[in-house]
């Protein structure tokens, strides 16, 4: 069985995004990106499957600038394969990137294709969805676990009302919840053997995908800022101002 | 132009957010229809057409319907889309999981999660967990829109009598089998919805402390919450956590108790109405958007503030 698994390169999780002056976008120069958060548990869950022998081959694919090639090495250094990085530079909308995973579908043939459930910059929660319809395959969408029966897969989704379990039919896509599992580190030597192994690099243009975006996006905000609020002194201060002021209790 | 509204519902009973997306839908166009899919739903169908706003209903019916997968709705959905211009539904996990499906069949790139409509093609919907807001002008002539359901007011839910029309149902999706459904059960108003929201985080020390933080939330009719770390640290089950990855939460009152207030934390949270922080460190984030904020060890604060709920005796309903 080999496994497919889609990694986004994003800012860090940890930093403090920054909307730029001219409303054009968030500040991306000089800040610490890192691989979508979901995306390190789809990695970890296809290489966890891969050790327990279920699996033959991980391979990792991204899309993006050149600089996306980093996040390819990062699911390498942790168990991937090897690596594809397809290239393409502007903003890619959901609905471009799954075409373009489309095509790398119908040449490597994946049994299964993992991702995150949404990635933390534009927040969309849609690409995987969307390469499943593209395919018309089944979908497990916010797996928080995954169990391997035969040519089917047995998934539980973090759904708003609790847990759902689904089985679906091999070949299928999953996308991975934050609950799914811990993802590992990446050893030194890990790291270091990653460095040798393969990243194919292609050009979205060249997959005859028109990646031009649907979306125009007007402008960028900050949010509105609350306004300051004030300390209370003691415990039954709190309770008057939320019953007089506040009229919430 | 006219507007698709896709309801979520049990086949028993409209899902509360419902009304909601319908007064979002209602104000890309006033033409709005909506579709009901389902298994013996006939009770669902009819609360819908009792929506004012609601000028249609559509009805599809059929077994392999009952469990609301994906795979089996999309289909019908497409199909009917034909007649519209814009196809919506909530951002809960139920849209969540469907509409890219739709929107990648009708070739349309999805505009997610929206806060606002500012005209029938242009929303206002977060990025960045929220710590950035961005004006979107979707380009596709047909759009799908999924609509964040505590950024919009329930719509009026009687006084309407819109017809049902019954559509041909699509056929089975094969390869995606529904097995179960494990439903939290609580006699607490759920998290999503709570009209007061009383959250611990790493500062309840252990799980056992918690019984403070529901000792506040039984005075006050509220949800319980948590932070990621309380969740983490095993004080509390992931099914309550706040946050950018849990639920983010909008009530009328929400009350952070030992909770410093990291930024994927606040990205779930600071759209509350009034936000109360109750933190023994005075320089924690959270304090920076709370309404009210308490410097005090929670271990002393929370017994004299149960008290102090008591001196009032109002239960909220």
């Amino acid at each position: 069985m080999k496994i497919l698994v889609a990694v986004k390169r994003v800012i860090d999780y940890n930093v403090q995004i920054r909307v730029k002056e001219d409303n054009t976008g968030v500040v991306t120069e000089n800040v610490k990106m890192s691989t979508n958060p979901p995306d390190d548990n789809a990695i970890e869950e296809a290489v966890k499957i891969k050790e327990s022998g279920k699996a033959t081959e991980v391979v990792a694919v991204s899309v993006g600038e050149e600089k996306a090639q980093e996040t390819v090495r990062k699911a390498l250094a942790v168990g991937a394969d090897r690596g594809i990085l397809i290239k393409a530079d502007g903003i890619l909308e959901p609905l471009a990137v799954s075409k373009l995973l489309q095509k790398i579908v119908e040449k490597e043939k994946p049994d299964l294709v993992f991702m995150g459930k949404q990635a933390i910059d534009d927040d969309c929660n849609q690409t995987g969805q969307m390469l499943s319809a593209l395919l018309n395959w089944p979908q497990a969408t916010f797996a928080s676990k995954i169990e391997i029966k035969d040519k089917k897969l047995e998934v539980t989704r973090e759904i708003d009302e609790g847990l759902e379990t689904i089985e679906i039919n091999i070949p299928a896509i999953v996308t991975c919840d934050l609950r799914l599992n811990e993802p590992r580190y990446a050893s030194l030597p890990n790291i270091m053997k990653a460095k040798k192994k393969p990243i194919e690099q292609l050009n979205a243009s060249d997959l005859g995908v028109d990646t031009s975006p649907r979306i125009e996006q007007i402008k960028v905000e900050e949010p509105p800022k609350r306004k300051a609020g004030i300390k209370v002194k003691s415990v039954a201060e709190l309770v008057q101002k939320l019953k007089n002021e506040a009229k919430v209790i | 132009m006219s507007v698709l509204l896709i309801a979520e519902h049990n086949n028993k009973e409209l899902k509360s957010f419902t009304l909601n997306a319908v007064t979002a839908a209602s104000q890309m166009d006033s033409d709005l229809h909506a579709v009901i899919i389902g298994n013996n739903c006939g009770d669902a169908a009819k609360k819908l057409s009792e929506l004012p706003l609601v000028k249609k209903v559509i009805q599809v019916e059929a077994a392999h319907y009952e469990n609301f997968v994906a795979e089996n709705f999309a289909p019908v959905i497409v199909k009917l889309a034909e007649n519209y211009s814009h196809v919506v539904c909530s951002a809960n996990t139920f849209g969540k999981n469907l509409m890219p499906r739709i929107a990648a069949a009708l070739d349309t790139s999805q505009v997610s999660d929206i806060i606002k409509v500012i005209s029938s093609d242009t929303f206002l919907r977060p990025i960045y967990a929220g710590n950035a807001f961005a004006t979107v002008k979707s380009k596709d002539p047909k759009k799908c829109i999924t609509i964040r359901p505590t950024s919009f007011d329930p719509c009026e839910s009687s006084g309407g009598s819109a017809p049902i029309d019954k559509a041909e149902p699509s056929e089975e999706f094969n390869n995606t089998k529904f097995v179960k459904r494990e439903e939290i059960k609580s006699d607490r108003p759920e998290l999503g919805t709570a009209r007061v929201v009383v959250s611990g985080g790493r500062g309840m020390q252990s799980g056992d402390n918690f019984k403070l933080i529901t000792s506040v939330a039984d005075k006050l009719n509220a949800a319980i919450g948590a932070s990621r770390a309380a969740v983490d640290a095993g004080y509390i089950g992931n099914d309550h956590q706040v946050g950018q990855t849990g639920k983010v939460v909008v009530p009328d009152l929400y009350i952070a108790i030992g909770i410093s207030g990291a930024i994927q934390h606040l990205a779930g949270m600071k759209e509350s109405k009034v936000i109360v922080a109750i933190n023994k460190d005075g320089e924690a984030p959270i304090f920076s958007v709370a309404d009210y904020g308490l410097e005090a060890d929670l271990f002393e604060a929370l017994p004299q503030f149960i008290e102090e709920l008591n001196k009032l005796n109002t239960i909220q309903k």
